[in-house]
Formats: C-alpha cells, sequence, structure tokens
C-alpha cells in the first residue's frame, strides 16, 4: 500500500468514528446511565471490534471478488452498489431498530456490527481497495501463495489502520461529549451525519469508476 | 421522503434540558361526543398575546361515536435514544386511535399548527386484522416504532389485551409487541425505563366491562384489572406480575420517573372495594426484582345531601375520589393526582417517591358539588385528564372520563371544558387561573397534547 491508501483508510476512520450512530453516542449514553467515565471507555472496545469485523467482511468479499472478476466489472459493480447504496440511504431514513441500553460486550460488538453494516462503513473503502490491483498491491504476481498470504496480510493492515482510527476518533469524541460538552452539543452541533454519509456512499461510487493508481 | 439536516427541535436528550422548553402556543385536545355528530380533534389557542387565547380556534371532525380518547405523537425525543438513533425524523403527526371505533387516525400539524389535517385514517378492520387487537389506548413514542395498547383482542372482545407497534414512517402496522405474556390478559395503559430495558403495564377491563358505563356486576365480582406486569422490552417478554390486591380495582395511568436512570413510578389504583378510596403505588426495582408499595390513600367523602348522588351511587351514600389521572412533573419532583368523583387537583412532592408531601389542592366541579369557575361559574364533571407543561408551571386539565361513564356519574351532564392552574414550582401550591376557561359546549372534553410536548409525551434516554 502507499502512503494515499494508509491516509485514506485512515481518514475514513476519522470520519466513522465522529459519526454519533457508529459508537461514540451510545458510549457517553452508557457513562451517563452508570454515573462513570470507566463505561464510556469500556464501551469503546467491543464497538471497535463490531466495526471491525464490519468493515473486514466487505474487504474480503471484495478482494475475493477481484480475483474472479474482470478488473473492469467488479468495478462497474462496486460503483453501482455505492451509488445505488448512497441514493436509497440518501431518500430513506430507516435505522437499524436495536432497543436495549443494557448491554454486554457481546451485545455491544454485535450492535456496532449491525450498525457499521447497515451504514454501509465497508463499502466506501472500496474505492480505496480497487484503487490497487490486487496482484500489484502484494506484488507477487508469479507466487501464488505468497501473494495470497500478502493479500491477506495487507487487507488486515487495512482493516486495523482503519478500526485504529475509528477507536480513537470516537473515543476522544465520547470522553470529550462525556467531560466537558455535555449533550447541548446533539441539539446544536449535531447535522444529519447520514445525509453527508449518503452523499459520501454517491461520490465513492462515482470515484471508483475512474480512481486508479 | 426528503430528510432534514438538523434534529427536531422539539427533541430533548435529557428532561432536564425539556424543562427549558419554549412556552407552549397550542394545545390539541380530543373532543368525543354523545350523539351522532362527529367526535372532534379541537385545538385550543395558548398563545397568552393572542386574541383568541384561551379559545377553541379549531375542530377537525372525525368519526361518530368513535370516543376518541388518548392519542400521542409520530415521534418524540426518544429519537435520540443512543442505541437507534434517528433524529431527523419530524414531530410532526398525532397518532390518534378510536376507543370505541377502533380506527386510528393520522393528522399532521407541521404546516398549520392551529389547522391539523387528517393524511391517512387506518379503518378498525385494518387495525383489528393487523393488530390482533381492538380498542386502542394509549399511544406512545418509542426507540423503534410506534407503540400503541389496546384493551382486547380483536375476535373474542375479551383478553388479552396488549401492546403493538405501528412503522413511524408510514404508519403500518406491524403487529403484536409482545412474545411471551406469561398471565397478562387485562390491558390498559403501558410505559418503560428505557434505562433498563424495561416495560411497564397496567389494567382496566375488557370491552363489554366498560362500555354501557361501568359494570357494577363485574365490579363486585372484582373482575377489573388489579396488576401491573413488568417486561423485558428486548425479549418482549413478562418477567413479572405485581398484584396489588383484588381490593383494588382499576390500576390505570402509569407514571415512570422520566430521569432514565431512576427506577421507580406511579400509578393509580381507582377503587378499593372496602371504602371506595383511591390509591397511588409507587413501583421500584428492588435488587434484580421490581416491588410496588401503596403511598397514597385518598377517602371517599360523605355528600352533603344523599338524595342528590347519582344512582350509581345511591346506595353507596359516599362520593368515591374516583382518581381516574395522574402527571409527573419533568423534574420527577411533583405528582398532580385528579380526583373526578370529589372534584379535587391534589399536588404531592415525590422528589422521596416513598414519603409523599401533600403541597397543594383546588377545587372545581364533582359528584354533588359543582365547585365553580371564577370564569364560568359552577361546573359539570371533575377534573380528569391532565397535563402539565414541560417548565411544569402550566397545568391544564379536563373533565371528561369516557362517555359512557360521564353519564353514570355525572347524569346531570357532563359538558367539556378544559382549565388552567398555575404552579409554585420552588414551594409547591396551585391555583386555577381565574381567566381561563375553555367552553367545550355539548362535546366533552378528555385528553390533552400541547405542541411541541409535554410531561407525559416524551421519553429520555439521558439523565
Amino acid at each position: 500500500m502507499d502512503t494515499v491508501s494508509w491516509l485514506g483508510y485512515t481518514l475514513l476512520g476519522v470520519y466513522h468514528g465522529i459519526n454519533p450512530g457508529m459508537g461514540w453516542l451510545f458510549a457517553v449514553a452508557l457513562g451517563m446511565q452508570e454515573k462513570r467515565r470507566s463505561a464510556v471507555i469500556g464501551a469503546l472496545f467491543p464497538m471497535a471490534l463490531g466495526h471491525a469485523i464490519s468493515i473486514a467482511v466487505v474487504v474480503f468479499i471484495i478482494a475475493l471478488a477481484q480475483r474472479q472478476l474482470p478488473e473492469d466489472v467488479l468495478r462497474i459493480a462496486c460503483a453501482v452498489i455505492l451509488f445505488g447504496f448512497g441514493v436509497y440511504k440518501f431518500f430513506s431514513a430507516r435505522h437499524p431498530r436495536w432497543v436495549g441500553m443494557r448491554v454486554n460486550f457481546k451485545d455491544l460488538t454485535i450492535w456496532s456490527f449491525l450498525m457499521a453494516s447497515a451504514h454501509g462503513a465497508g463499502l466506501m473503502l472500496a474505492p480505496l481497495l480497487l484503487r490497487t490491483p490486487a496482484a500489484e498491491a502484494s506484488g507477487h504476481m508469479h507466487h501464488a501463495h505468497a501473494s495470497m498470504a500478502g493479500d491477506a496480510a495487507m487487507l488486515l493492515s487495512a482493516v486495523g489502520v482503519h478500526t485504529l482510527s475509528f477507536l480513537l476518533v470516537t473515543g476522544i469524541v465520547a470522553v470529550i461529549v462525556y467531560e466537558v460538552v455535555g449533550l447541548a452539543l446533539l441539539r446544536k452541533a449535531w447535522f444529519n451525519m447520514d445525509l453527508l454519509w449518503s452523499i459520501a456512499l454517491m461520490i465513492a461510487g462515482v470515484v471508483i469508476l475512474f480512481w486508479k493508481h | 421522503m426528503l430528510q432534514q439536516w438538523k434534529p427536531d427541535p422539539t427533541f430533548y436528550p435529557s428532561p432536564k434540558m425539556a424543562i427549558e422548553a419554549p412556552i407552549e402556543d397550542v394545545a390539541y385536545v380530543a373532543a368525543p361526543r354523545d350523539d351522532d355528530k362527529p367526535d372532534a380533534m379541537c385545538v385550543v389557542d395558548l398563545n397568552s398575546a393572542s386574541d383568541t387565547y384561551g379559545q377553541i380556534v379549531n375542530k377537525l371532525e372525525l368519526g361518530v361515536r368513535d370516543e376518541i380518547h388518548h392519542f400521542g405523537w409520530n415521534a418524540c425525543s426518544a429519537a435520540l435514544c443512543p442505541y437507534a438513533p434517528h433524529p431527523y425524523i419530524e414531530r410532526r403527526y398525532l397518532v390518534v386511535p378510536a376507543l370505541r371505533g377502533s380506527s386510528i387516525y393520522i393528522l399532521d400539524v407541521k404546516e398549520d399548527p392551529k389547522a391539523p389535517k387528517l393524511i391517512k385514517t387506518l379503518d378498525a378492520n385494518e387495525v383489528e386484522s393487523r393488530s390482533g387487537y381492538t380498542r386502542p389506548h394509549t399511544v406512545h413514542c418509542g426507540p423503534e416504532g410506534i407503540y400503541v395498547s389496546a384493551l382486547a383482542s380483536a375476535g373474542s372482545e375479551e383478553g388479552p389485551g396488549g401492546i403493538f407497534l405501528m412503522d413511524h414512517y408510514n404508519f403500518n402496522i406491524l403487529g403484536q409487541w409482545e412474545v411471551e405474556r406469561g398471565s397478562q390478559s387485562l390491558s390498559y395503559d403501558f410505559w418503560w425505563h428505557l434505562g433498563y430495558d424495561v416495560a411497564v403495564t397496567s389494567e382496566w377491563g375488557y370491552p363489554a366491562m366498560i362500555e354501557n358505563g361501568v359494570s357494577l356486576e363485574d365490579l363486585g365480582e372484582r373482575k377489573f384489572g388489579h396488576k401491573i406486569h413488568i417486561w423485558d422490552i428486548r425479549h418482549r417478554k413478562n418477567i413479572q406480575t405485581l398484584d396489588l390486591g383484588d381490593d383494588y380495582q382499576m390500576i390505570l395511568e402509569l407514571r415512570p420517573a422520566h430521569d432514565p436512570t431512576k427506577a421507580h413510578g406511579f400509578v393509580n389504583a381507582v377503587l378499593n372495594m372496602n371504602d371506595l378510596s383511591s390509591s397511588i403505588w409507587t413501583w421500584y426495582k428492588d435488587g434484580n426484582d421490581w416491588g410496588i408499595q401503596k403511598i397514597i390513600d385518598i377517602p371517599a367523602q360523605a355528600p352533603e345531601n344523599p338524595d342528590d348522588l347519582p344512582p350509581a351511587l345511591k346506595d353507596i351514600g359516599m362520593i368515591p375520589p374516583l382518581v381516574t389521572d395522574h402527571i409527573l412533573s419533568l423534574d420527577d419532583r411533583f405528582l398532580y393526582v385528579s380526583c373526578w368523583g370529589t372534584g379535587e387537583m391534589l399536588q404531592y412532592d415525590v422528589s422521596d417517591p416513598f414519603n409523599p408531601k401533600h403541597t397543594g389542592t383546588l377545587e372545581i366541579g364533582g359528584i354533588t358539588k359543582s365547585h365553580p369557575h371564577p370564569a364560568a361559574g359552577p361546573v359539570s364533571g371533575g377534573p380528569q385528564m391532565v397535563e402539565l407543561s414541560r417548565d411544569g408551571k402550566r397545568l391544564y386539565f379536563t373533565n371528561s372520563l369516557y362517555v359512557a361513564w360521564d353519564n353514570q356519574f355525572y347524569p346531570d351532564g357532563a359538558n367539556g371544558w378544559m382549565v388552567k392552574a398555575d404552579v409554585n414550582v420552588e414551594d409547591g401550591g396551585l391555583e386555577l387561573d381565574p381567566n381561563f376557561f375553555v367552553d367545550f359546549g355539548e362535546s366533552r372534553a378528555h385528553q390533552i397534547r400541547l405542541q411541541g410536548g409535554d410531561s407525559s409525551s416524551d421519553t429520555f434516554c439521558y439523565p
């Protein structure tokens, strides 16, 4: 991976991290319900895990598809899915219907997985993945086994970097809101991240068609 | 539908922040009738600077003999709950069930809050076939949709009554809510402690027990509800039943603490069969279980002249207080208790939910009493549905309970009215606003909802 890719995965992690629907808001609420900061911090790790699993599933499916499908076909398919999902999210305010505040590690992991998946968080990484052809990314065109291992390592580090920046940002926002800013933020500064998100998906759908290494 | 860029400004994360909300300009009041004219949703002007302050400025006519009763918003502060946030939904539709007719009306109040528009009607057939229930009653906006309780099963018109869900975008009925109802069969009100993943339901009676007036026979046999049920809201499962004992008949309005970190609430028992008193009970979380304890007894009163008593009470010779509604302020401090029979509105400080302090009383109406209102003279009926502004300073209430029951307990007539009391939120105490009296004429006046939210419309997920 080159610097652009690293930066891309990191910045998308930042973007996912500041979205209240992805985690920090729930972490803040759990802290307030329990009246302790450790509840805020404790919620962040299962959230990061669920987010990482959701991202990894999409990333590995795309990587597999990269091996099976001609590049242009995959590029167009991803563009259609991304753009279509963005359009759907733009017009539909549907949201996951989870109910429950008394959550343990497993619940929070599943919740985060559902939220990330329903928002198409992993899909948003597709332009970065397709930007570098699979073979070229690993650099071992002629050695299938080495190439697969190299691919897997590359994909895992992409998921890892993304998740790390997600965890860091969502954690910082959660603690700042819990300790300093308070809930007034929700009324004043909260704007429709989901709407912005749907536009981001549409942009990603267009970018994926043209953005090659 | 195109989404909003900002959260609905009427949503507040916490009850503390909702207390700071602007003063309400408009009230919506359900006005059923006892004749062949249609029920109406009435709009009352509450803007004190307006020329039409304290008057009905609009009526939207709905069905005939429908008994529109309780109603609620399509969305409220629960949309900010962290596990399924959707704050860009608008609080713009009133969901209005007909307690007798079983249809549900959806009114849009966005364009002109003083002129609600009927945008959709779910007829009784649709409500019954899709939900499995009949006689829809309470409406609450929840994190995953609109919850509606109903008195009975659609086929039998008897138990079990229960709760069904409606989609909060298109108002389709999604079906029965309960997965494991246990012994629960009677139904009435419901609300929840979202911070504890717990819902609470209460018990009234089946349609045949109430629709021709209170069935005194069923009452004598103690067939009305005397329990509340605690539910695991995640698994939609009845986890505990709290029995107040069958001395207590009709357990109605549930008022959980608004602060989501508190795990207690208040419920009224209408009649104690031994002495006709009403009572207020506190339910509370007790370790892993829930408990309930009586905190207030309100005794029956002797009439000045027993001959004036309505036939239903002649043999008994007493006036029961008939506590049929109450409301808890958003700071969880004051509880207002409507004594529909004795014509009193009582205020208690319930900061300590087990040791209430009586802090205020006002008198208006009442069986055989007809305490006057300064602006209207003697009035019929008594304090019944009560609503409180979010800042806790303005208490509004109406005088009708249920058309057939109005006729039973107030046979000389129960013309509808709505009044306002001003509250001293520092020290307690309340007094009638001598200039505020809304005359509904021959219509009855039941539940009040305040524009933007009130003290029984929203649930908060943050303390």
